[in-house]
């Protein structure tokens, strides 16, 4: 992002227009832009909470929508107990309410079908958000950059934006889709139910048609240390793989 | 804006408000971020480098580094994901130390700091100098683990820790101001926290 552009993201209000229930921790909320911006798959947007008395509460969080959602963006919103913001999202946040943001955040944990492939994609949880933003931009620009995602949940509920996922699977396009739960036995053929380790992603990166020019890992802390040495002992090169840690 | 239905929130106690930076919480934990896998780098394989744009002042091995004089550091750090952790306790070598051992005074008045992985930032050279700077080995008593930085990292503490660099192997004066790693994708050119410098056309 050139200093330009970052300099175009000022704070500005953004309206909740829908919000769905993705998973039993994970709630999805669309906000309408009152200063659209261009964004890339991948970027995040900070989001403050302003109280009457002036005290304020920012996180970040990234964008799930496709760059072509026009105005809009989705933010997939993990509802943490000990938390500040996801509470209030998930218990006082309405539609038509307005919130305070700014974005597109981020230059490095992003993906274009402008960019080279083949992708290798490995989320854990809500680390998948930011992925499903490449796999949505991917699907709307029609690319045949071929896809694998390796998406690891604890349990099948948890799998957040499974239908959309399969579906987008199932239309056997060069994207494949690879679910692993690591508390629950594994449900489609092509899925396991354990950890992610290096096997896997060996296995994962044999349905590519050649090994990937870029990988993507996101997660919490534990999961992308462990995921990313799963890469690297698949013979992936340190330098081609991005990551996003997600809190302690 | 006041945010409808938001009140309460996660508020410090008000006798350590004047440590928190404006959009900043507090944070009991120590949060890992980085840019790509974490290295792991063996003491015997780690050096640090001195530079004057692309030569060579000095170089020390980790033996030749550790040699020289250690200072502690507790210091309050600010991440610009907004956690605040106080009182993180560190112990290494101060620039001025670096540059004494070399036999040196600053040539120019801006460094890049780069790191083994290839990440780069860029920090003015009166933000590392009097004191306010250490290429720390120690956190808490204890070499620093890989997730952390180790086996050295750049502490800058008064700036956003991504100044901070993890996995530190040079440092270079250069004639400019260079942005680093960061600093070319979106993020503040000098980063001071009470200033609320996040990204790049922040005041």
């Amino acid at each position: 992002m050139s200093e330009a552009a970052a300099a175009q993201s000022p704070w500005q209000t953004a309206k909740i227009i829908r919000i769905e229930k993705r998973t039993p921790r994970v709630t999805s909320f669309v906000f309408k832009l009152s200063r659209p911006f261009v964004y890339q798959a991948g970027q995040h947007v900070d989001v403050r909470l302003t109280a009457p008395d002036g005290y304020q509460a920012r996180r970040s969080y990234s964008i799930a929508s496709a760059p072509e959602s026009g105005g809009t963006i989705e933010l997939a919103i993990e509802r943490l107990d000990d938390g500040e913001v996801s509470p209030f999202f998930h218990e006082v946040a309405v539609v038509g309410d307005e919130i305070e943001l700014r974005g597109p955040l981020g230059g490095h944990f992003v993906w274009s079908d402008k960019d080279d492939g083949p992708l290798l994609l490995v989320g854990g949880g809500s680390g998948v958000v930011p992925l499903m933003a490449m796999v949505r931009h991917r699907a709307a620009r029609k690319s045949s950059v071929p896809v694998a995602l390796v998406f690891s949940a604890r349990i099948w509920d948890e799998v957040i934006f499974r239908d959309e996922l399969i579906k987008l699977d199932d239309r056997r396009d060069g994207f494949d889709l690879v679910l692993t739960l690591t508390r629950e036995a594994a449900r489609r053929p092509e899925d396991y139910s354990r950890r992610i380790d290096a096997q896997m992603m060996m296995q994962s990166m044999a349905r590519l048609p050649e090994p990937p020019k870029l990988a993507f890992v996101c997660g919490s802390n534990a999961f992308v240390s462990t995921a990313a040495q799963a890469l690297i002992d698949a013979d992936v090169p340190a330098s081609l793989i991005r990551t996003e840690r997600y809190g302690v | 804006m006041v945010t409808r239905g938001f009140s309460s929130g996660r508020r410090p106690p008000t006798d350590t408000d004047a440590r928190i930076p404006p959009g900043q919480y507090l944070e009991q934990g120590f949060p890992v971020l980085s840019t790509g896998p974490t290295p792991r780098l063996r003491s015997e394989d780690w050096s640090f480098t001195l530079k004057h744009g692309p030569r060579p002042i000095k170089k020390w091995n980790w033996a030749e580094f550790n040699a020289l004089p250690l200072t502690r550091m507790t210091r309050d750090i600010h991440c610009v994901t907004a956690w605040t952790k106080f009182d993180t306790a560190w112990q290494g070598v101060l620039i001025d130390d670096i540059l004494a051992d070399a036999g040196i005074e600053p040539p120019t008045a801006f460094t890049l700091a780069h790191s083994f992985d290839g990440y780069a930032t860029n920090v003015p050279v009166k933000d590392l100098v009097a004191g306010k700077a250490m290429v720390a080995l120690l956190y808490e008593g204890k070499p620093i683990t890989p997730d952390h930085g180790g086996p050295a990292r750049l502490l800058v503490p008064h700036l956003y820790f991504w100044k901070s660099a993890k996995w530190l192997n040079g440092l270079q004066f250069t004639e400019r101001d260079e942005p680093g790693f960061w600093e070319l994708r979106g993020y503040h050119i000098y980063g001071d926290p009470w200033r609320e410098q996040r990204y790049s056309g922040d005041p």
